[in-house]
């Protein structure tokens, strides 16, 4: 059995988690704090959720294509994006980034103002407060956040394949194998990865719960303080 | 060094309109829940900010609206206690007190001497959430002096305790007073705290602050309806003059005689339930009451007395007395009482 889709899936889901942790984090402590044009902002970082993913893909082709303007520039310096892995790495991102970046505005905007608001008048900046406070506290949504990130990568189909296509050993990730081998009529390589993907899955979920559980220990304590 | 507020501030219908001037004292914002008083601070705080106005501190000028002028926060040097201390729940005590010491200060040797100072060894490595509330007050308190604030605002720091920690955080803020030189602003509800902890008073109400009074002066004489129930005047009828000394009661159904000359302008008059007096014969300001109620207190007797002639459905037609349970059995459960209120003690507000 050829395991590259495997290999490849989790380089790209893996890599497509990080960069959209961390962008997913900043646009939600933007959105957080903005007055106006907050709704307009939201909605268009909100978008990638709600449009069928093959219309992602249709647009980012548009863009990262031989005619699109970063397309071209990107040809030019040598680093093309279509039908390459880095291909699958950008739709996975920009189809998982609203995930993260959602629930992680949604915990930013629940915060306990006062708390701000003290941080502030101690002198805090804006940077220290959102790294020493929001993002200590936004513990259990953040990680949340990554988990559906992480599976919306590791299970992307529609956008990858029309950005990167379903070259065997080069773009063909696991969600496009399993697709191809229906398609052949290779219903035993199917089960094959189907098995592998939701062993992937269940332990990520498992180990991110743990995780979890050890950065908020401190609430942990407390609980075993009181009962 | 002084602190002068004059601001205006709207918000979802609510009109915020404050202006005073504090010295290197403890002065009181003391009004009814609801009442803009922890918007006044904030817009002081530079957490809120206000439409329009100036504020100034120590000759700083944090806030002004004409000169486009509006420090951050952080640059304005107010130290703030919230009401819930609003504590860090993932930062220990030292980190909580770390907080506000800027990286070009030796941080390890002030957080050791505020953990000194305010009582705190052996909790330097506790979230606050393990802490007693009296131990959360002192590390918020500790925290907000490490920031070496200018002046100081405590926003009504012993509301949700019960009466015995009240006492005991109430001791905190008498020696904070001692430590800290500079304004202190202290909001409150509650004119007990106000009479022990402050010098200076001023009201408000709806949303709008009034003439800032001495504190003798505003519990003796609070000059307007909202100060006299704040101060805790518990009789109050609605009053009209009827003459330069005199004036009447139409609530109560009486005429009275003040001490004090009576304003053009007269509203109300008020009268403190344990300023009464027993009339043996009527005379001038005394009142004819029927007793409607005897409540037991725990150190007191609280009668409650209608005057005559005065509606029944009328609730501040009952006037409330509040005396020693000893002096109540001395009188023998009467059913009728002939009450004097003392010319020099009746309030008159405008």
């Amino acid at each position: 059995m050829d395991f590259s889709p495997l290999w490849l899936s989790l380089r790209v889901a893996l890599l497509a988690t990080l960069i959209t942790f961390c962008l997913g984090l900043l646009a939600a402590r933007l959105v957080a704090g903005m007055r106006r044009a907050k709704g307009l902002v939201d909605g268009l970082f909100t978008l990638p959720l709600v449009l069928p993913p093959t219309v992602v893909g249709f647009f980012l082709l548009v863009i990262f294509g031989k005619n699109g303007f970063i397309g071209q520039m990107l040809a030019q310096i040598g680093a093309p994006v279509v039908f390459t892995w880095q291909g699958a790495v950008i739709a996975s991102m920009v189809v998982s980034f609203p995930l993260m970046y959602r629930t992680a505005r949604g915990a930013f905007e629940q915060m306990d103002q006062n708390l701000l608001a003290a941080g502030r008048t101690l002198g805090m900046s804006e940077w220290r407060l959102f790294y020493k406070v929001m993002l200590p506290n936004s513990i259990p949504s953040i990680m949340a956040g990554t988990v559906l990130a992480f599976a919306r990568a590791l299970g992307e189909f529609g956008a990858t394949i029309m950005l990167a296509g379903n070259i065997p050993g080069k773009t063909q990730t696991v969600s496009v194998a399993i697709y191809t081998a229906v398609q052949a009529g290779n219903w035993d390589l199917a089960y094959e990865w189907m098995g592998i993907i939701v062993s992937i899955s269940f332990v990520t979920i498992v180990l991110m719960n743990a995780w979890g559980r050890y950065g908020t220990r401190y609430r942990r304590e407390t609980e075993k303080e009181w009962h | 060094m002084a602190l002068t507020v004059d601001i205006e501030k709207k918000l979802n219908g609510f009109r915020l309109k404050s202006a005073f001037e504090a010295g290197d004292e403890t002065l009181a914002i003391l009004g009814a829940s609801g009442c803009g008083k922890s918007l006044t601070l904030k817009c002081i705080a530079g957490v809120e900010k206000p439409d329009r106005g100036y504020i100034e501190l120590d000759g700083r000028v944090l806030f002004d609206s004409k000169r486009d002028i509006d420090l951050p926060a952080r640059k304005r040097g107010v130290g703030y206690l919230f009401q819930d201390y609003a504590l860090v729940p993932n930062m220990t005590v030292e980190e909580n007190i770390g907080c506000g010491i800027s990286r070009d200060r030796d941080k390890e040797a002030e957080i050791r001497e505020k953990i000194d100072a305010f009582y705190l060894e052996g909790l330097e490595k506790k979230y606050p959430s393990q802490l007693s509330g009296g131990q959360k007050q002192r590390v918020a308190i500790a925290r907000m002096l490490a920031s070496r604030p200018n002046m100081i605002m405590l926003d009504e720091p012993f509301s949700a305790l019960d009466s015995f920690l009240k006492w005991q955080l109430e001791q905190e803020i008498l020696s904070l007073q001692e430590r800290f030189r500079g304004s202190i602003l202290f909001v409150s509800h509650n004119r007990d705290e106000v009479y022990r902890l402050c010098d200076r008073v001023v009201v408000m109400e709806d949303g709008a602050t009034q003439e800032v009074l001495g504190k003798r002066e505003m519990f003796a004489d609070p000059k307007t309806l909202s100060a006299t129930l704040l101060s805790g005047c518990k009789n109050i009828s609605a009053a009209k003059k009827t003459g330069e000394h005199s004036l009447f009661a139409k609530d109560w159904n009486t005429s009275l005689e003040t001490t004090a000359r009576v304003p053009d302008d007269l509203a109300y008059v008020g009268f403190r339930a344990h300023f009464f007096e027993v009339a043996e014969k009527a005379g001038a300001n005394t009142v004819e009451c029927e007793v409607t109620r005897v409540v037991e207190d725990m150190f007191s007797i609280i009668v409650m007395a209608r005057a005559a002639g005065s509606l029944e459905t009328n609730a501040r037609a009952y006037l409330r007395w509040e005396l020693g349970k000893e002096q109540w059995a001395r009188l023998n459960e009467p059913k009728k009482l002939l009450l004097r209120m003392p010319a020099h003690q009746l309030i008159l507000m405008k």
